[in-house]
């Protein structure tokens, strides 16, 4: 499967999770590849944390508004019956359960629901942004991420190593091998790309994986 | 009321040492007028309190290429690579707050409240050193408030009394900061006679704002 296709799977079953009226925050790269697979008559609400609801896609050229940017400072729209508001009620939302599922990349994920994302000590140190708020205040946390890192290590861990963004905050982790629930300890193996044995699966993943008695198989976007 | 200044004058009332808020968002809604002026004035070992350091060369990273940041309290750095290996290199010291306890510290700033208790951050570096407190089962940190002497924002239109809009999302941290500083002071694209500005729309009341300077025009 090519990176853009495994990318597409990752994100197509994703969007499948979203139910008509959520509030969805969407991470940088990856997660913003949702928006392209909402199912027909699911209406969402997209929330930008740096202070909208109603994030639209971006502007075509020549048509930028330089007031209306996205949590990465690129030009986005805002639909009809967005609002916008100040950081303080922005995070407001974030913390107070208003987000109903927030979609994020990952370093690193664990069998205990711990997300390591936002540092490499000694290597990468950007700073959190608004992402420690999101994984802990979202109702649901959706963790998007190619299974292994580009040097063939498994991203779902036993347990994290990198610093952490939050602690036992993740619900489901979205790979291309699979769609995996984090359960205390283990990841239930809920659906796996067609591609993939579970053996190759387990031999990919360094948490310890449970299967599901009800394992089928992603379905792949057209 | 508001006094209407160049941004010359404005500029030339901060001092080194001081602690600066600077509105915006990766430069939307940014204050890019002042923060270009105060690189011209030479002012150096501020403590600056904003989101972010902007990009290499624009918004808030004017000051940092002037070495005129010696700390920096903000949510992200990734976007200008400068801020980043200036830490390393140990000319600034950046303490990195998740960006809605940043937010939240300003507001309780301004508020006058002592502080607040938040589930960010618990089990994670941010939480070393601080306290934890735990209500109905959930633990919390205690986050502490923030001031800075001056306070640096952007909004679209000021009324001639300091009444403020904002426009879109160049909203962020701006009006949070006009209540947080001593001394704050406004880049506007507009301003109007007062009563031009209904009062419903308004957003920042003029009492918070010291000093108003026109954008745009006077640059540069």
């Amino acid at each position: 499967m090519a990176d853009r296709d495994r990318r597409n799977l990752i994100a197509y079953r994703i969007a499948q999770e979203l139910k008509d009226g959520d509030v969805v925050n969407l991470g940088i790269g990856l997660p913003t590849l949702v928006c392209a697979f909402i199912p027909p008559g699911i209406d969402i609400t997209l929330q930008s944390e740096n202070g909208f609801i109603g994030l639209g896609p971006p502007p075509a050229k020549g048509e930028e508004d330089p007031e209306i940017v996205n949590a990465g400072g690129q030009p986005v729209t805002i639909l009809p019956g967005g609002a916008f508001f100040d950081s303080a009620e922005s995070f407001a939302i974030i913390r107070g359960g208003h987000v109903d599922v927030t979609v994020l990349g990952a370093l690193e994920v664990d069998a205990y629901g711990n997300l390591a994302s936002w540092m490499v000590p000694g290597k990468m140190v950007p700073g959190m942004g608004g992402a420690m708020d999101l994984v802990v205040g979202a109702k649901k946390v959706i963790v998007a991420t190619l299974h292994t890192t580009r040097t063939g290590e498994s991203k779902l861990r036993r347990e994290c190593q990198l610093p952490l963004t939050a602690a036992n905050q993740v619900d489901l982790v979205v790979t291309d091998m699979g769609v995996f629930q984090v359960n205390n300890g283990s990841m239930i193996l809920l659906e796996k790309n067609p591609e993939f044995s579970v053996e190759q699966i387990r031999a990919a993943t360094e948490a310890p994986l449970e299967i599901s008695t009800q394992l089928k198989d992603m379905e792949i976007p057209a | 009321m508001a006094k209407i200044v160049s941004v010359k004058e404005a500029a030339a009332k901060i001092t080194s040492g001081s602690s600066v808020m600077i509105g915006g968002f990766m430069t939307c809604g940014t204050p890019v007028g002042l923060v270009r002026e105060l690189v011209k004035t030479g002012v150096g070992d501020l403590t600056v309190i904003a989101n972010d350091t902007g990009v290499q060369g624009d918004g808030i990273g004017m000051l940092i290429t002037a070495d005129a940041v010696t700390h920096l309290i903000a949510s992200h750095i990734g976007t200008n690579p400068e801020t980043g290996k200036k830490k390393i290199e140990g000319t600034i010291s950046v303490e990195l707050v998740p960006q809605g306890t940043l937010v939240e510290r300003i507001r309780c700033g301004g508020a006058g409240l002592g502080g607040f208790l938040t589930p960010t951050g618990v089990g994670t570096v941010v939480a070393e050193g601080k306290q934890h407190i735990t209500l109905d089962g959930q633990t919390y940190l205690l986050e502490e408030p923030l001031k800075a002497d001056f306070a640096l924002i952007k909004a679209w239109k000021a009324d001639r009394k300091g009444n403020l809009i904002y426009q879109k999302s160049a909203r962020n941290f701006n009006p949070i900061m006009a209540m947080a500083a001593e001394t704050v002071i406004v880049e506007v694209e507009e301003i109007v006679e007062v009563g031009e500005i209904d009062p419903d729309h308004v957003m920042t009341p003029h009492f918070f704002v010291d000093f108003i300077v026109k954008g745009g025009e006077i640059d540069g």
